[in-house]
């Protein structure tokens, strides 16, 4: 990667403590115990997308008329784009599940779009963050097939209509396959927030040192953002249906 | 060979994967393109197959992108 002036464009990943490091014990140095946790950038722009979902979900349905106002109207939208997806994708059992992947969905889009604000930090660029939400959604899943189906879940495993020969190739193929779906969930989401936001560093990086002709660089980097916006709705969508997938998986058997 | 010599190569060729992306993504929009021009009352059907084929198959350019990182700057 281009280090122009030392300055790398991984740098913008770095988890950084706002206000000293927790669980430090005192030192004759510094003789006041730190606090337990520690408050570091990521948690605050965790916090901040939490309270901004929740904002407008809260104040946009504060005064709920049967025709809505324009926030009214962007809260229904979001309701019923989940709602519309979990229909679609899981049927009518469900609807039990909507909580779930509607604080899902918001989340990963809030995070993903508070990234694109200048001197920000995404939290989603963490393969730390991306692999516990996919690993709550696969770890959630599979204990929800046990749930419903007991040890029949495992039937998942051999399709219906295999002639028994191939059974022994098959079965470990098709575990294999779902045990890489947490890692595949985990990694895109993680891998296109951080390939994004370092390919748009490093043109950025090339706006200044050119001059005159940085308008180049400029007019790509304008593009990208773009590009970045609608991949950060997009990331968060294919997160949630396939979600949506693997729970429609774990309660209908294929 | 020098280990830094080695990197290289190799993030170069972990990046040589990308033409099978290329290709898929290519074929996905022709694919979309064909069939909204064919029966243009289909395309809301196909939209939502469209951007999911998309993001998977760029998930797999980014696996690539993934991998050739890992080797320029892990090992």
């Amino acid at each position: 990667m281009a280090a122009e002036g030392g300055h790398s464009p991984l740098e913008q990943f770095v988890v950084k403590a706002l206000g000293g490091h927790g669980g430090a014990m005192p030192t004759p140095d510094a003789p006041v115990a730190m606090p337990f946790y520690t408050f570091t950038n990521s948690a605050l722009f965790m916090t901040l997308a939490v309270v901004l979902v929740t904002a407008f979900l809260v104040l946009g349905m504060r005064r709920a008329a049967l025709v809505p106002s324009r926030w009214q109207c962007l809260a229904e939208i979001s309701y019923e784009f989940i709602g519309n997806m979990i229909r679609d994708n899981v049927g009518h059992d469900g609807r039990k599940y909507f909580p779930f992947i509607f604080t899902l969905f918001m989340f990963v889009f809030a995070g993903n779009i508070l990234g694109m604000m200048p001197y920000s930090f995404t939290y989603t660029s963490h393969i730390v963050v991306t692999f516990a939400l996919a690993a709550v959604v696969f770890v959630g899943v599979t204990l929800i097939g046990f749930a419903k189906h007991g040890l029949h879940f495992l039937s998942f495993f051999l399709p219906s209509g295999v002639p028994v020969v191939m059974a022994p190739l098959l079965i470990p193929i098709e575990i294999l396959s779902y045990f890489t779906r947490p890692v595949s969930l985990a990694l895109r989401l993680f891998a296109n927030m951080t390939a994004g936001h370092t390919m748009l560093k490093v043109f950025a990086s090339f706006i200044a040192p050119l001059g005159v002709v940085g308008v180049v660089p400029l007019a790509l980097v304008i593009g990208l953002a773009g590009l970045e916006f609608i991949i950060a709705f997009l990331q968060a969508y294919v997160f949630t249906i396939l979600s949506c997938v693997y729970l429609n998986d774990a309660l209908h058997l294929h | 060979m020098e280990v830094a010599a080695a990197k290289l190569i190799g993030a170069g060729l972990a990046v040589i994967g990308l033409g099978g992306v290329g290709a898929g993504i290519g074929n996905i929009f022709a694919s979309m393109i064909t069939a909204g021009t064919r029966n243009p009352s289909a395309i809301p059907t196909v939209q939502g197959f469209m951007w999911i084929g998309f993001a998977l198959v760029e998930a797999v350019a980014l696996y690539a992108l993934l991998i050739a990182l890992l080797v320029l700057f892990v090992f």
